[in-house]
């Protein structure tokens, strides 16, 4: 049974500032989802209160109904992996891995070692010597090998390049498919990754402004280009993502499904009417100027 | 099977579509077995989820049927079924917007029909 995690109205405040706002969720479990924000959005801060590094100011958050501060049931059913830097750790990268492997019930040393072959881990150079590349690639073997039914990734594929992300991407699917869990992944990298996901959380100043099924999703934009003054008609009273106009022709995006009589009008109308990715929709739902 | 996918579309149609051509196509063939949903969730690095929905809507219309244990076959009758879907929206998608293309361009029928000919003479 997977573990279903509720957050219900967390709010953060961190030196006086908001850094999260009356957040609420419910994640069911046994999928992967995607935490996607701008840099600055409250990733890092929404995922250290659900893994329970930080306390809310305000709000819960509960796995099976228990709430998860100071319970250390539920940390052993959780890891938390964030790219932070090794530099002042001794000790091989092996050994590393074998000493917190300790407190992980689930923790496979077969397929960390696995892991350790395909992202070249030097398994004898010390922690601190590690490049940033190789420094990311031992947080992420340690979450996958954790095998914990609760496994977040904070971006901790940065620092790794194109082909190590690749190689994360299929070991975490192929993993998932095998052992299945509630994987959380926050990124901003969204095309790369978009695929992945089967929900898809984005959050922007703190806020939580979308929560829904990733192919839902990828089907919830449309673009709208035709003559100005038509497309000025055919978009009234409907949600804006961007609009740009190039000589006497206009696009507009527009977020939101449209009905079969809304696509035979624009038809008449003779709008071509196109699909927007995720990116451009994250892109534009997240913009500056909400204030 | 594609190199890639199209970021454009929903997956899970893509998956879809897919299958369906290749079954259109003749690369899969009727009772063969169709890709795994591990072979495509590691080929594209997609979701197994967004995978098995694809499939489902093709069990649905008896495109292909599932053994047990085994995996994903072809129906019997698949290829002749989607071929008519297939020519069905060749009517919609093509016909019907070359007619309404050449008749923005003042094209008559016979002007088109000349057309056809003539790309037909050149490819043969």
């Amino acid at each position: 049974m997977p573990h279903m995690i509720r957050a219900e109205r967390v709010s953060l405040q961190y030196q006086n500032k908001q850094v999260l706002e009356d957040i609420s969720f419910n994640l069911e479990g046994g999928k992967i989802y995607g935490l996607l924000g701008r840099n600055g959005a409250g990733k890092t801060s929404l995922l250290s209160v659900l893994s329970a590094f930080v306390k809310a100011t305000s709000g819960s958050i509960t796995i099976d109904g228990q709430p998860i501060f100071e319970n250390a049931a539920l940390m052993e059913q959780m890891v938390f992996i964030r790219d932070v830097k090794l530099d002042e750790e001794s000790g091989k990268a092996k050994k590393y891995i074998k000493d917190l492997s300790i407190f992980r019930p689930n923790f496979d040393l077969d397929y960390a070692e696995h892991l350790m072959q395909r992202f070249k881990l030097p398994t004898d150079t010390e922690v601190s010597k590690l490049s940033r590349g190789m420094q990311s690639a031992l947080h992420v073997i340690i979450g996958l090998a954790s095998r914990c039914p609760i496994t977040i990734f904070d971006e901790a594929y940065l620092g790794m390049d194109a082909p190590a992300r690749e190689i994360f991407y299929e070991e975490v699917l192929n993993d998932f498919m095998e052992h299945p869990r509630t994987i959380i992944l926050s990124t901003h990298l969204i095309s790369e990754m978009e695929s992945m996901f089967e929900e898809v959380l984005i959050i922007d100043q703190g806020e939580l402004i979308l929560h829904e099924e990733a192919e839902i999703l990828r089907d919830s934009g449309v673009s709208v280009t035709g003559a100005v003054e038509q497309v000025d008609y055919f978009v009234q009273g409907k949600h804006i993502l961007k609009e740009q106009v190039l000589g006497g022709t206009k696009l507009v995006m527009l977020y939101g499904q449209l009905s079969e009589q809304e696509r035979e009008e624009a038809k008449a109308m003779q709008l071509s009417l196109g699909p927007i990715t995720l990116q451009e929709l994250f892109i534009h739902l997240t913009k500056e100027d909400k204030q | 099977m594609r190199s890639s996918l199209d970021e454009n579309k929903p997956i899970f149609q893509q998956i879809r579509e897919m299958i369906e051509d290749d079954i259109v196509n003749g690369n899969l063939k009727e009772e063969e077995q169709a890709p795994s949903t591990n072979q495509l969730v590691a080929y594209y690095k997609i979701n197994p989820a967004t995978v098995l929905k694809g499939f489902n809507q093709l069990v649905d219309a008896g495109i292909l049927y599932k053994k047990r244990g085994v995996g994903m076959f072809v129906a019997a009758g698949a290829h002749q079924m989607l071929r008519e879907q297939r020519k069905q929206a060749f009517q919609e998608q093509y016909v019907s917007s070359m007619l309404h293309e050449a008749d923005k361009l003042g094209i008559t029928i016979e002007e088109i029909k000349n057309m056809i000919d003539a790309s037909k003479g050149r490819d043969n």
